[in-house]
């Protein structure tokens, strides 16, 4: 927090100046509340804090350039436990598996749960390939999420959302959000104020990258018109395993390496199959972040480090 | 329509077409008895393959006779699936190598697409010869 004074200092020399009302400042918007009602309230200032992102994982992946995605995601998980700092929590934006058998989901959570640290999952379309279109994922990871596994929570003043675009995919089409998420998604960020920072991670790409591939969402656009009154909006998320940003107004976009495989540059190819790239080089092309939120609505430092660093 | 087969469900589509033959045969005008049932030789269509690889199908449309047994093959390093457009079927995902395999009896065109990356389309076309 460097040198401003933390927000239960000044709450509590409020108390004992006993003026009985609270400063805030929200979105340059300066307003006051009773002094009860602040210290009734749950903290909602964001504290500075890091989690990471991993994707892609592709459990049960055997094939040229990875003959044991396993082994690479172990890989992962080691460079995660030995970080100096370790996150407050993981999200894994999809792909977990390959095929979506129940060995390829205990092995990833397996190696998951020897880092300690929490995890929040999304799907991908590789994790909805059970007899029941995605009803093994939704059984093991869906508690307390809605619809096909959606969900949001809070964590130090930053507001995370969870969202699912790899479910009933249509002919021709990319990925695909729904109606319904769409209206879950509305009546989630209605009561929020602008000034409160976003996080949404998802598995497919929430714009465009290249629609020959399908590297996007078809109803997108209706997500960002719900995300753009917001200051920080940081939009997470895997599926073409190579880190590519962009930005749009206060909203940045972010892919995500994956730890199995590289796929190519957009339309760098006859196809988005793995990169065959040698034995040397694979980890290099492989890799996990770490976001960093500091404070207000400044956006999220990014650090995207590869296996092979 | 069409029906998903399996191995033995083939031989159900071979005696299927063969009713039809007879039915065919009962129908005529002629009133000539000719061969007994056991003597009618009745052969389906050659069955076609379409190839799966570099994320396309191969052929993207296919044109098949009546009766007409078409068999996808996985040759992606990826799995795909085979999904009729208006999701009244789905294949098991297809890993590389699998096979998937389905008779289509009436005329008609058949659209599909990979359910896991819905870029990839088809079609087949069912029509008489």
């Amino acid at each position: 927090m460097g040198d401003q004074p933390s927000r239960r200092g000044v709450l509590a020399c409020m108390g004992w100046a006993g003026t009985g009302l609270v400063w805030t400042i929200g979105g340059g918007v300066l307003s006051s509340v009773t002094l009860d009602q602040a210290l009734a309230a749950p903290k909602t200032g964001v504290k500075p804090f890091s989690f990471l992102q991993v994707s892609d994982s592709h459990i049960g992946f055997t094939k040229d350039p990875n003959p044991d995605a396993r082994a690479t995601f172990r890989e992962a998980m080691a460079k995660i436990k030995a970080m100096p700092v370790q996150p407050d929590f993981i999200l894994h934006t999809g792909d977990i598996s390959q095929l979506s058998r129940d060995q390829e989901f205990d092995d990833a959570d397996q190696m998951l749960k020897e880092t300690g640290i929490t995890v929040f999952h999304v799907p991908g379309e590789h994790d909805m390939l059970d007899e029941g279109n995605g009803a093994a994922y939704l059984a093991r990871y869906g508690k307390g999420s809605l619809g096909d596994g959606w969900y949001s929570f809070d964590h130090n003043g930053v507001h995370f959302v969870a969202l699912i675009n790899v479910k009933e995919l249509k002919a021709g089409g990319m990925g695909h959000l729904g109606e319904a998420q769409l209206d879950w998604l509305k009546n989630d960020l209605a009561g929020r104020s602008s000034s409160t920072p976003l996080v949404v991670f998802t598995h497919v790409p929430m714009w465009t990258v290249y629609a020959d591939w399908g590297w996007g969402t078809d109803d997108a656009a209706q997500a960002m018109t719900l995300l753009r009154r917001f200051g920080s909006v940081t939009v997470l998320n895997g599926h073409i395993h190579q880190v590519i940003q962009k930005t749009e107004g206060n909203v940045a976009f972010h892919t995500a390496r994956s730890t199995a495989f590289p796929q190519p540059a957009p339309g760098q190819g006859p196809s988005p199959g793995p990169l065959k790239v040698p034995a040397g080089e694979l980890r290099a092309a492989l890799g996990v972040r770490t976001l960093t939120v500091s404070r207000g609505t400044q956006p999220l430092a990014v650090v995207d480090a590869s296996l092979a660093t | 329509m069409f029906q998903m087969i399996f191995r033995r469900a083939a031989v159900c589509a071979l005696a299927a077409s063969a009713a039809v033959a007879l039915g065919a045969a009962a129908h005529a005008p002629a009133p000539v008895k000719t061969a007994a049932p056991a003597l009618v030789k009745v052969t389906a269509p050659a069955p076609a393959l379409v190839k799966i690889g570099n994320f396309t199908f191969g052929p993207q449309a296919l044109t098949v006779a009546p009766g007409t047994t078409v068999t996808w093959v996985n040759d992606d390093d990826i799995p795909h699936t085979v999904a009729a457009s208006d999701q009244s079927y789905r294949s098991k995902v297809l890993d590389t190598g699998d096979r998937f395999s389905m008779t289509f009896a009436k005329p008609g065109t058949y659209e599909y697409f990979c359910s896991i990356h819905p870029h990839m389309t088809g079609k087949v076309v069912v029509k008489a010869p």
